[in-house]
């Protein structure tokens, strides 16, 4: 429950407050992303490379390249370079 | 109908005058200059124009054709979307900074000639470093001057490249040069500087984040870009260029994914996007320069639409830190809207305005057969849905609620976010009008099925992953904290100069004092005193001893003897006898 500065005023409901809508949003969002991996099967691709006629190939570089990127981003350079925030003062 | 004149005058000496208007009078003088410039740049006819005679060459003010015009339209119009962004600005410091500022870029895209290229190179950097200093911040203070050393260092060495390359050609003309010989370097080094090459960058990201909130709209715009159009005039098609190109689109995204600062996010954002620019003018072909321009167009409006959602929650909250913000969408909505267009656009969802520009910089390198570029090219597309795609506009308007209920950005903002966002899902949705401004003829179709699919695929499978590791709690939570990156080099290194400077030099210091001023001196000093003195005794010591005079005796006679000479009062005989022995010793010696 959210209140305003206001104890007494009635906190609003927002969009999202409701977990129901946030569930919609995440179930038409798997949707699509099925409705994408099926919608390839359709299309007639001309390759300038060849990896980039296989099966779903930017859907899998997509996923595996964002995963690379966090997991690098968390596990390798934050440690790295994390300082305190008055590192420089 | 009134001559046309330089592009650049409108704006530089317009400024000038911004502090004798008032109130609405100031807002719609304002507004007015950028179109002023508009309609004073397109009846300029192509060709160079203003030719100036200097010393013994000739500068020309405005060489006008197909690259420096499409320069010359998104300058202007993104200077209207920025004066229109910060009319509430009261400091007339900033209004006058952002247009000298804008008019500076419109003369370097539109100099025909090394000597006020380089003029405007640099009022570039002067005009901008007011945007930084305006906030009136320690912070801001600090990031300024090192901006301004950065920048100066930059500049040095271009002007050292120029007058290297006038030498040996005799001639200032600004064009295609490529890279031979120690001039072609040390000017490709000073583009590269403003255009943020790796290593090179951390000016950008140390700075931007720290301007005023409307000062960062115009700097997202133009130092960058100049130095893009800079690179496609005098360097198209040189190899490094697309390394570094790929580079740059790569290494910031780890950056933006651990960054707290969203607007320092975006200021990664913007090394990365530039990258795809610089490595379109390395690969060199019409449709790869062609795309670079036409991404540069794209970046310079949606990167300052990101800026500007960002600066509206920074304008309603006072915050800018993941970990302060969250939740914003409830009364921000249309600031929300506005920063998904966006964020849509710059990660080049079909029908924004990315779509259309970054592929064909992709296209450009597999048409080359170029794998490994294309490889980095495509992880760096994910990789930027990733951080300022979702990133931004998820932990600024979404993710856990701060609690915070800002009022809704004030109209003069919400108008220039719309008309920026409008730009860009009209440019993604019709090419067309873009592609024909274009410096090549354009024969590039971005819809069609594969590719489509394709990016749209990318992009999904990004947002999956992104949201994977977020309800898995993988994700690296935001954390108040500073991340290295090269300016540590000069940050913490020039305090190692200074000390090793502060130790060393003054350890001389204190030795040349102890030796020369406190010791050599002293002992001269003293020698010029009792030297006479001392010869003086010397001979008589001997005399006396020979004549048996010894014990207390002496040592009386010694004293006395000492005591007269210092005091000047002997016989005139010995005095006389003395100043003889002095005069033969000076004989002797010399």
């Amino acid at each position: 429950m959210q209140n305003t500065e206001n104890g007494d005023q009635k906190a609003k409901e927002y969009l999202f407050d409701k977990p129901k809508n946030v569930k919609l949003l995440l179930s038409c969002f798997y949707a699509s992303l099925l409705i994408l991996l099926i919608i390839e099967f359709f299309v007639h691709k001309h390759p300038h490379f060849a990896w980039e006629g296989w099966l779903e190939f930017y859907a899998v570089y997509g996923f595996v390249a964002c995963v690379v990127l966090v997991v690098a981003a968390k596990y390798i350079l934050r440690p790295l370079v994390k300082r305190r925030e008055d590192y420089y003062d | 109908m009134i001559d046309p004149v330089p592009p650049a005058l409108i704006f530089i000496i317009g400024a000038l005058i911004v502090p004798f208007f008032k109130g609405k009078l100031k807002s719609a003088y304002l507004l007015f200059l950028p179109v002023l410039g508009f309609v004073n740049l397109i009846s300029i006819p192509e060709g160079n124009n203003w030719i100036v005679g200097f010393l013994d060459y000739n500068l020309v003010l405005g060489r006008v054709d197909r690259l420096s015009l499409i320069f010359g339209y998104i300058f202007h119009l993104i200077s209207f979307i920025a004066i229109l962004y910060s009319l509430h600005v009261k400091d007339d410091l900033q209004h006058v900074a952002g247009l000298v500022y804008a008019g500076s870029a419109l003369g370097v895209v539109f100099a025909g000639d090394f000597l006020s290229f380089f003029v405007f190179w640099e009022m570039l950097t002067v005009a901008s470093i007011f945007l930084i200093w305006a906030r009136r911040t320690k912070a801001s203070l600090d990031a300024g001057y090192r901006y301004l050393l950065v920048h100066a260092a930059g500049g040095l060495c271009l002007l050292a490249g120029i007058v290297i390359h006038v030498n040996q050609t005799g001639s200032i003309e600004f064009g295609y040069m490529g890279l031979n010989g120690l001039a072609s370097y040390l000017i490709f080094f000073g583009f590269g500087l403003n255009c943020a090459w790796p290593v090179l960058h951390s000016w950008l990201t140390d700075a931007y984040p720290e301007a005023t909130i409307t000062g960062t709209i115009f700097l997202s715009a133009f130092t960058t870009k100049c130095a893009v159009y800079a690179l496609a005039r005098v360097f198209p098609g040189t190899e490094a260029l697309i390394w570094i190109g790929a580079i740059m689109t790569g290494f910031p995204i780890f950056y933006a994914v651990i960054e707290n600062d969203l607007r320092r996010v975006l200021a990664y954002s913007l090394v990365n996007q530039v990258g795809f620019m610089v490595c379109g003018i390395g690969i060199g072909t019409h449709l790869a320069i062609n795309g670079a321009v036409a991404h540069a167009f794209n970046d310079i409006l949606f990167k300052a639409l990101l800026f500007m959602s960002m600066g509206a929650v920074m304008y309603r909250t006072g915050k800018i830190n993941g970990t302060d913000l969250g939740g914003l969408y409830r009364t921000m909505p249309l600031t929300c809207i506005f920063c998904m267009v966006g964020a849509a656009s710059i990660s080049a969802f079909p029908l924004f305005s990315g779509f259309v520009s970054k592929s064909m910089v992709m296209d450009a390198a597999a048409g080359g057969h170029m794998r490994g570029i294309w490889f980095l090219l495509l992880f760096a597309s994910a990789g930027v849905f990733h951080h300022a795609g979702i990133k931004i506009p998820f932990f600024a308007f979404f993710s856990h609620d701060s609690g915070m209920r800002p009022k809704e950005a004030p109209l003069h903002m919400l108008i220039a976010m719309g008309i920026a966002a409008f730009l860009c899902i009209f440019i993604g949705s019709f090419p067309g009008p873009l592609y024909s401004l274009l410096p090549y003829p354009v024969n590039y179709v971005p819809y069609t099925a594969p590719h489509v699919l394709g990016q749209t695929q990318l992009l999904f499978f990004s947002a999956l992953a992104f949201t994977l590791l977020l309800l898995s709690g993988i994700y690296p939570g935001e954390m108040r904290c500073v991340n290295l990156d090269a300016d540590w080099f000069y940050r913490k290194g020039a305090r190692l100069f200074y000390r090793v400077a502060d130790r060393s030099f003054n350890w001389v210091n204190s030795v040349c004092d102890r030796v020369f001023v406190k010791g050599l001196a002293g002992s001269l000093g003293r020698l010029s005193r009792d030297l006479t003195a001392r010869i003086a005794l010397l001979i008589l010591v001997s005399f006396w001893i020979l004549r048996g005079v010894s014990g207390k005796k002496l040592e009386m006679k010694k004293t006395n003897f000492y005591n007269d000479i210092l005091e000047g009062t002997l016989p005139v005989g010995i005095g006389a006898g003395l100043a003889a022995v002095f005069i033969i010793l000076i004989f002797v010696l010399t």
